[in-house]
């Protein structure tokens, strides 16, 4: 307790030698070397006795293998050890599903005549899989992808942050929106055609109408579903319409936001295999398709298999950022860990 | 009353409610809120608002504050009309409103970042701050990581750290459980001592009230008109041992007697509608049960 009383003078004498025409604080707060500081501090003490800042030990910072070994397998834990292996059991089914299917050539309803095995796709992939032809239709999809979708959200998110707050933006933008939104995206594939001078050009367009409507609808949710008490609370804090905007309602509304971002980078992909498909050049979409054109039954799966991975690691990069941008999410009731 | 007038002149945080009137929605599902309150909080003073569930503390809260506009009457802080919020008032809420997303140093230094101060002076005020309210070593913690009476504590910082005039409470304890709330009475006491600001307090308990306060309005039922004003003559530091001074206690009887008619009227229609026996349960955690 003796130390904690000195802490804190020596905290409010630096606050104190500010002379700058500063906060009000520096004034205010120097009664603290009253008396009655030491007051405060026997009051607080039964709450959090163990919280007083007893000096942390020091701690010297050595690498040692075993202790990194240690660790790696502390986090091996029973709980971890169930997840994979049942990773691992709906993943195997799958495959035996299909082995077993394609190597008896079973006949029941679902015909897997014509599917390839396994073994065939994954003689596809090494030889294809290395082939220039495959490896640019990936890069295509990607940057058909990465286009539509950050423009999506550098329209959605800001549009919808207004739309979320200001009653009039909404009452000016929702009705347009309320009509376009049940148009899915592959609808869109003959009047972008139509519209977009390239064939590029009107890909990209259905991959950002396929993305937009999640990350807006998400964003706005996201502005509404802000507690009101932490608006109030900033603007007797003293925030600005604009700095409100930045430092609470923004914020505030991240973690839907990311939920708009997942769901939109699925639709994205839904929308860009479709367009791909239907009016494409190059692209995985367009691979696939010409596969099932040239009766080159294994690329359709390789095709296939490679647009599930493409969009796994989208998700799995979106989700990625959304933890690192939001660590507090960590430690929320019913957050995500 | 002539003394806190002078006293005024040298230091700030007068709050002057005149004449107050608040009127919710029109025709036939009109709510008169607040009818006709008069009340002030005369600079570093600690006054408390008590009053029956739906009486309109926290709507006279909220009009001091700046967000609800009085339909008659008019608040002035220091003479000026109140019409917007602002960091000259300090509010802490019955709710946790602490920002989740931000870490609690930077939550206590909200204000001053709203008002441009720079990073270096921040973090020393805020840090200072902490150490009063004994969290600085959660300094780098989220909200969601800390215990309901570390959040109100911190709650209660961060509304300070601008250096507001006044500080609005509306029944800051209300969530918190009986010893925390003992020890943030005496927390609350010792900062508002070293701050020499003016407090108007909300709560439902009549202890808690005496306890603090060195005067208090007691609200009727609905609509809100104030229905007497009591001082609190005991003697400062308050210390817990107190609650059991007979004086204490002559308070609280007093206390409970003008609340108890208000609270029985409160509820008179819906005793009329089910009788006493169906009362118990149609109360909630807000009402009665936690007054007497
Ligand atoms: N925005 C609003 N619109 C309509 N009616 C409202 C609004 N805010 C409050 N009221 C009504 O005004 C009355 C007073 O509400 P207020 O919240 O001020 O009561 P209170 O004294 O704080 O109650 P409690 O002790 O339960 O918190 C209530 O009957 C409430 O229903
Ligand atoms: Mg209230």
């Amino acid at each position: 307790m003796g130390s904690m009383a000195r802490a804190k003078v020596v905290a409010l004498s630096m606050v104190d030698k500010h002379p700058e025409p500063q906060p009000l604080l520096a004034v205010k707060l120097s009664p603290a070397e009253n008396p009655t500081a030491e007051a405060g501090a026997d009051a607080a003490a039964p709450i959090n006795s163990s919280a007083l800042p007893a000096p942390e030990p020091e701690v010297v910072p050595t690498v040692s293998l075993t202790k990194v070994f240690r660790n790696l397998l502390a986090q091996i834990t029973r709980e971890r050890i169930t997840t994979a292996a049942l990773a691992c059991v709906s993943i195997g089914a799958l495959f035996l599903f299909w082995y077993i299917g394609t190597k008896y050539r079973v006949e029941f309803y679902i015909r897997f005549k014509n599917v390839p095995t396994p073994y065939e796709v994954f003689q596809q992939l090494t030889q294809v899989g290395l082939s220039n032809k495959y490896l640019v239709n990936i890069a295509i999809s990607v940057r058909r992808i990465l286009l539509g979708f950050f423009i999506a959200m550098a329209i959605g998110v800001p549009l919808g942050l207004a739309i979320g707050k200001y009653q009039r933006v909404r009452d000016l933008f929702m009705p347009v929106v309320e009509i376009l939104r049940p148009i899915p995206a592959i609808a869109w594939v003959p009047m972008s055609i139509m519209l977009w001078p390239n064939n590029e050009a009107s890909i990209v367009f259905i991959t950002f109408i396929g993305a937009f409507f999640p990350i807006l609808l998400n964003t706005i949710h996201g502005v509404h579903s802000l507690d009101g008490v932490l608006i109030r609370a900033a603007k007797c804090l003293g925030a600005s319409e604009f700095r409100l905007f930045l430092n609470v309602i923004l914020p505030g509304s991240l973690p839907h936001i990311f939920t708009g971002l997942a769901v939109g980078m699925g639709v994205a992909w839904v929308s860009l295999i479709a367009a791909e498909m239907i009016s494409g050049q190059f692209g995985v979409g367009y691979f696939t398709w010409e596969a099932y054109s040239l009766v080159d039954y294994p690329a359709i799966v390789l095709g296939m298999i490679t647009i599930g991975f493409l969009g796994l690691a989208c998700s799995g990069i979106i989700r990625m950022v959304g933890s690192l941008l939001m660590p507090w999410l960590a430690f929320a009731p019913g957050g995500k860990r | 009353m002539i003394m806190a007038t002078a006293m005024a002149e040298t230091q700030k945080g007068l709050i002057d409610v005149r004449d107050m009137g608040v009127t919710f929605g029109a025709n036939d599902n009109k709510i008169i809120a607040v009818d006709n309150v008069s009340l002030n909080v005369q600079p570093g003073e600690f006054v408390s608002l008590i009053g029956p569930s739906g009486c309109g503390k926290s709507t006279l809260l909220s009009i001091v504050a700046g967000f609800v506009k009085p339909t008659s009457g008019d608040a002035k802080l220091d003479g000026n009309a109140i019409t917007k919020p602002g960091s000259d008032r300090g509010v802490v809420f019955q709710q946790y409103s602490l920002f989740p997303w931000l870490s609690v140093r930077k939550n206590v230094e909200f204000g001053l970042k709203m008002a441009g101060l720079e990073q270096s002076k921040r973090n020393t005020t805020a840090r200072a701050l902490l150490d009063l309210a004994e969290l600085l070593s959660f300094e780098n913690h989220y909200p969601d990581q800390l215990s309901g009476g570390m959040k109100q504590r911190i709650g209660i910082v961060r509304a300070l750290a601008t250096s507001p005039q006044v500080l609005l409470m509306d029944e800051p304890f209300g969530a918190l459980d009986t010893q925390t709330r003992v020890v943030m009475q005496e927390i609350l006491t010792n900062i508002w001592q070293q701050f020499k600001i003016s407090v108007l307090f909300i709560t439902h308990d009549i202890e808690e009230s005496i306890f603090l306060s060195d005067r208090i309005y007691v609200m009727t039922a609905r609509p809100g008109r104030i229905k007497a004003e009591i001082k609190v003559p005991l003697p400062r530091p308050r210390r817990a041992e107190m609650t059991d001074t007979p004086e204490f206690m002559n308070l609280v009887q007093e206390l409970k007697g003008l609340i108890r008619e208000e609270s029985l009227a409160a509820m008179a229609p819906e005793i009329k509608d089910r009788g006493l026996s169906g009362f118990g349960m149609k109360v909630g955690p807000k009402g009665v049960g936690d007054i007497f």
